[in-house]
């Protein structure tokens, strides 16, 4: 499923705004950040700067562990967006962090055949041009 | 089964106990019904197509123009409602735009019932015209910006509209056993019913499951097949007080129960998947305020952009326990002569989807409870629902009506 991506239109795809960009800046750093409450003792994703169950906004930054399990998955094998059209099929999923999170993402280095619903994941990141780094996920090999 | 006199007398006691809002849907009907051409409709505007509707709904009820007071409309475009009205010559002092995708109609009923009842409008003309099959094939699509907020963190992994129906398709496949086959009988009823249908698209063009099991893959699990027609076209529908109706041509359907409910936008973010809790929460209230439960439900509407979508649904009203819903439509329950006849004018799987349809759930079931539904015509309908589903399996709105 590696296949190289028109890096220049990538950088046009995303419009990072105040409450996304510290995530896309810690993925450079091959570090997933999600939102922790200290007030109620919740992460949340994606990320809002106020906290969605119980509103405060005694909020911050914290890095995940990457490790989590399939809660589910499809394979697209049809998308006319330019970016996508020649990488089909390929996989995206649902997946639950063990942090009590779930996240979208596409599952790499792993084939339609390999993937199920609990299947154990971790993150990995994937270069798309000099500024957009992307948090993927792969199987975790034992 | 229900006979309306049972049916009347749920709603009495429904708005005795739970005071007036059981009550004010009973005042309110459904006086009209209309819908524009339908299919490719190349040489033919949006805005014409709401006319075109409107129109027809406006002479079924035997009203005018300028008897609408009251504009219930929804499109993509910024101010809506103010380019219907304009385009239309109409003035309308009460006005409603709510956008929650293919439930919007289903919602706007609600929002209508309530109006009429408090006597902010008098005549509501709920008003949809779309031309997305003829805009695609002429690439005249939205440009494409750069993505903000939260659809950052799916539009940047390639997640397909389809492919969002699909993450719910497998998870209840992973749950429940659902197959693939159990999926394209969905599809077959709604083409069987298309069959009956001269104006449904795929009338004339009879499914085999082995067909739809053969279709080209989208979104595994989801097939073409799986996946709604797409096709340009508009409807309307007009509703007023019980009492007015009175003295209009058109067999009054009167509106006995409405329900909406919203879970999330973003499939990450809807944490009971694959249940489909805002059909749940929606199809409660409407069939509470109606004084009526599914068994005496008669004809079913159910909005199907996917085929998944219809047997979420199912479950969520409680025509099945939870992950019956796959069995339940190989039974054959939803195809003509079938025990809960669903989409009776083929649906958006093999009838019509241009944009959004929720408004054809009520267009249809307004017919069958006329009688008006021709050799697709269910035998003794007296009881309808309609759920329509908007967003990503988001937003849900019910509405029950009777005769």
């Amino acid at each position: 499923m590696s296949v190289t991506r028109p890096t220049a239109a990538w950088a046009g795809l995303l419009a990072p705004d105040p409450e996304t960009e510290s995530f896309w800046a810690g993925a450079r750093q091959h570090k997933f950040l999600v939102r922790h409450c200290n007030a109620c003792g919740r992460s949340h994703f994606y990320p809002r700067h106020a906290c969605p169950h119980c509103w405060s906004d005694n909020c911050e930054w914290r890095p995940v562990s990457g490790h989590g399990r399939v809660f589910s998955y499809t394979v697209i094998h049809h998308n006319e967006h330019p970016l996508f059209r020649e990488r089909v099929p390929y996989i995206v999923a649902l997946v639950d962090l063990v942090e009590g999170v779930r996240v979208t993402a596409n599952l790499v280095e792993c084939t339609p055949e390999v993937v199920h619903v609990g299947l154990p994941v971790e993150v990995v990141y994937e270069q798309v041009g000099e500024e957009l780094t992307v948090p993927q996920f792969r199987p975790i090999r034992r | 089964m229900i006979d309306s006199v049972r049916a009347a007398a749920r709603v009495c006691e429904a708005s005795a106990v739970g005071g007036s809002i059981a009550a004010m849907s009973a005042q309110v009907c459904i006086v009209g019904v209309g819908e524009s051409d339908s299919g490719h409709l190349p040489h033919k505007s949006a805005l014409q197509l709401h006319q075109q509707a409107a129109h027809a709904a406006l002479d079924d009820a035997g009203l005018r123009p300028h008897d609408v007071d009251g504009l219930f409309t929804c499109g993509d475009e910024w101010a809506h409602a103010l380019l219907v009205a304009e385009y239309l010559g109409l003035h309308p002092t009460y006005v409603d735009s709510t956008q929650v995708g293919g439930a919007s109609w289903e919602f706007l009923v609600g929002h209508a019932v309530a109006a009429l009842a408090a006597g902010r409008c008098t005549t509501a003309l709920l008003v949809y015209g779309g031309t997305p099959r003829s805009d695609a094939l002429r690439r005249r699509r939205p440009p494409e910006h750069a993505v903000r907020g939260p659809a950052q963190f799916e539009a940047v992994y390639g997640l397909t509209v389809v492919g969002k129906y699909a993450l719910a398709a497998r998870r209840h496949m992973h749950d429940y056993g659902t197959t693939s086959r159990q999926l394209a009988a969905v599809a077959l009823a709604a083409n069987r019913w298309a069959q009956l249908n001269p104006r449904a698209l795929h009338h004339g063009h009879p499914l085999t499951i082995d067909d739809a099991l053969r279709s080209r893959m989208v979104a595994e699990p989801l097939r073409q097949a799986d996946c709604c027609v797409w096709t340009d076209g508009g409807g309307a529908v007009v509703l007023t007080t019980a009492e007015r109706a009175r003295d209009l041509r058109g067999g009054p359907v009167p509106v006995l129960g409405t329900g909406e409910a919203v879970s999330h936008l973003h499939l990450s973010q809807w944490d009971s998947m694959p249940d489909l809790v805002a059909a749940a929460a929606s199809g409660r209230r409407a069939f509470e305020q109606a004084g009526v439960s599914p068994r005496d439900v008669d004809v079913l509407q159910v909005y199907d952009s996917v085929t998944i979508m219809v047997l979420l649904t199912l479950e969520a009203l409680g025509f099945c326990e939870g992950g019956a819903s796959g069995a339940l439509a190989e039974s054959g329950a939803l195809e003509p002569g079938g025990a809960l006849p669903t989409n009776t004018d083929g649906g958006g799987l093999a009838a019509n989807h241009p944009g959004t349809r929720g408004i054809f759930l009520l267009i249809e079931a307004a017919r069958q409870l006329r009688g008006d539904a021709g050799s697709r015509q269910v035998p003794n309908a007296r009881i309808a629902l309609c759920t329509g589903t908007g967003g990503f399996l988001s937003a849900c709105g019910t509405v029950v009506l009777g005769t």
